[in-house]
């Protein structure tokens, strides 16, 4: 079989991973997280199920970034376990989360700024290239068969995103918006079968946070795709989200639908900032 | 008033009173021009994609060019003492990745610059246990590069190319040209810009830092065999080469470390400029062999002006 077909083969398994709509995708279970002394996160557990938005809100600090961080293999918790597609681990590895299909955007746009929007995309399907080194290093035949099929599904991301007029821009002189939705793109294009996003409209103004609003809701309904999000604007929060989990001081404070986060207690207690 | 006479107008009177030495002049300095970019680029690359100021670059040169005699002593035929000497210094970026770099991954970069050093050590050990401390002959014939040299007379004067220099020039330029290519067009090539670019989300979208860094300390094998090659059939192959590797440090102040064009036309320019500078001020005014120093002064004149370099990445930082 050519290394093509082995290429489509994966992206199969990651969109179609034998879980229904509603079934567990991710569980998180008792992960404690700590720099040294400081803790990041203690003793947290809550699941992501298939098909949903999920929301992880808290105030700045609360552990948020960390969290996505050992979703993504970035960290490696002290304590508890990942279940990912029913599978186990301690930690996950930042290459297999990938492999699994974890995409992730970073709260501080993490592109290759020197990089062209369609470079910094293609560099999304890095994990389905899979041609050996000595067909690149002659870039012809198969290595640039393979090149023409992942350069089709990156138009139809950059179709998607609107963003057909910034193809040959280095990403790093575009506006902080646009770069936002490059580095959307590039996640989309890794075909996740779950998406992680830092902050996605932080710094937005109104009409790019509604532009970024219906790409989720678009990648969502149109693909599938679960989500986690952090995000700091709660409207956004509360129309786009399933579920939501609160973190505070790194533990766990609430979990529930919108309607019932934005009514409890502690969680508004939290963000006013009442003595603890 | 006579001395600024010799300084400002006797050297640009030379030159246009012979323009065909002052050609000759430019050829020289152009053929190291070209070699400075080319062991520039070596430490370019490994900059670039792994933040590493890659001490040992020097020794890789000697080392792949002793492999190469050295295979030929054995009686390995010159053909295919090239390929095999490639294969080496694969199994070299391999180890490298291996035993070195793995490890010591996400430590600090003067650990990394430490462990080159230390790399540097043991390649001189062991490259003297193999093949002995004495000097060795390029074997430039039987690598088929001509040894003849061409002249011709512009401007009535007289001008001679050896042929041996202009196959380094002919052969560094198809290097140069090939690896841009590769760097540009493939998606291995875009994999190590991405890398270079920002190390965090090249980790998040799943390339892979080992096999890059393989890849890398490769090409910089590779190009230290051609350095290796074109030094060798100027002088002998000796230990003695890795000094030339600190020639590429006043073009890397230059150029900047992370930029390709900056190795390549700062090399380039260090070749030309301290070659006119010897032969039109040094040996004239400061008794000559100013070589040894004139590309760091001028390198320190540049950093005084532009401390990025010329074509480095200026940094602005938040305090």
């Amino acid at each position: 079989m050519s290394a093509h077909h082995d290429a489509h083969h994966d992206i199969a398994l990651a969109r179609n991973d034998g879980l229904k709509p509603g079934d567990v995708l991710l569980d998180i279970r008792n992960v404690s997280l700590a720099f040294g002394g400081v803790k990041a996160i203690t003793d947290v557990s809550f699941d992501i199920r298939k098909g949903e938005i999920r929301a992880i809100i808290g105030p700045n600090g609360a552990g948020k970034t960390s969290m996505l961080n050992v979703i993504n293999g970035f960290y490696t918790p002290q304590e508890g376990v990942i279940v990912f597609r029913g599978r186990e681990r301690r930690a996950m590895k930042p290459h297999d989360a990938v492999a699994q299909g974890i995409a992730r955007t970073f709260q501080n746009v993490a592109l290759f700024k020197g990089m062209s929007t369609l470079d910094n995309i293609m560099a999304g399907r890095s994990v389905f290239m899979k041609e050996s080194l000595f067909w690149q290093m002659l870039w012809r035949g198969r290595a640039l068969k393979e090149e023409i099929a992942h350069r089709e599904k990156v138009e139809e991301i950059i179709d998607f995103l609107e963003i057909q007029h910034i193809r040959r821009t280095p990403v790093g002189r575009l506006p902080y918006g646009l770069q936002k939705r490059v580095e959307l793109g590039r996640a989309l294009a890794m075909e996740p079968s779950l998406l992680l996003l830092d902050e996605p409209m932080a710094g937005m103004n109104l009409e790019e946070k509604e532009d970024m609003s219906r790409f989720i809701i678009d990648v969502n309904r149109q693909r599938g795709t679960t989500i986690a999000l952090i995000e700091h604007d709660m409207g956004v929060v509360m129309d786009l989200s399933d579920r939501v989990v609160v973190l505070d001081y790194g533990k766990k404070i609430a979990d529930d639908v919108p309607e019932k986060v934005k009514a409890n207690k502690q969680v508004i207690d939290a963000y006013l900032g009442v003595a603890h | 008033m006579e001395f600024l006479h010799s300084i400002l107008v006797k050297p640009f009177a030379d030159m246009i009173g012979a323009p065909d030495f002052l050609l000759q002049v430019l050829w020289e300095g152009l053929v190291s021009g070209v070699l400075y970019a080319l062991i520039a680029l070596g430490f370019v690359l490994i900059y670039k994609s792994s933040r590493i100021f890659n001490f040992a670059q020097g020794i890789m040169v000697v080392f792949a060019a002793l492999s190469l005699v050295g295979l030929h002593e054995k009686g390995v035929p010159a053909w295919l003492a090239v390929p095999l000497t490639l294969v080496i210094m694969l199994g070299l970026a391999i180890a490298i990745e291996r035993v070195v770099l793995r490890p010591l991954v996400n430590q600090p970069d003067i650990i990394l610059f430490m462990a080159t050093i230390g790399i540097t050590l043991f390649l001189i050990g062991f490259g003297e246990l193999i093949f002995g401390g004495e000097n060795k002959v390029m074997i430039t014939e039987q690598l088929g590069i001509p040894t003849g040299s061409f002249a011709f007379e512009p401007f009535g004067g007289f001008v001679s190319i050896e042929q041996k220099d202009l196959t380094a020039v002919i052969g560094a330029v198809l290097l140069v040209a090939g690896l841009l290519l590769f760097l540009n067009k493939s998606s291995m090539g875009r994999a190590i810009r991405a890398l270079g670019d920002d190390h965090q989300a090249a980790l998040s979208v799943g390339i892979s830092l080992s096999m890059i860094w393989v890849v890398v300390w490769f090409i910089a094998g590779v190009i230290a065999l051609a350095t290796g090659i074109v030094w060798g059939a100027r002088a002998d192959v000796s230990f003695a080469l890795e000094v030339i590797a600190y020639k590429a440090l006043p073009v890397l102040m230059l150029g900047g470390l992370e930029s390709v064009l900056g190795a390549i036309v700062g090399g380039l320019a260090i070749g030309l400029l301290e070659k006119l500078f010897e032969i039109y001020w040094g040996q004239p005014l400061l008794g000559g062999n100013t070589e040894t120093w004139f590309a760091f002064v001028f390198a320190l004149v540049i950093l005084l002006f532009r401390p990025q370099g010329l074509f480095g990445e200026k940094i602005i930082e938040r305090v």
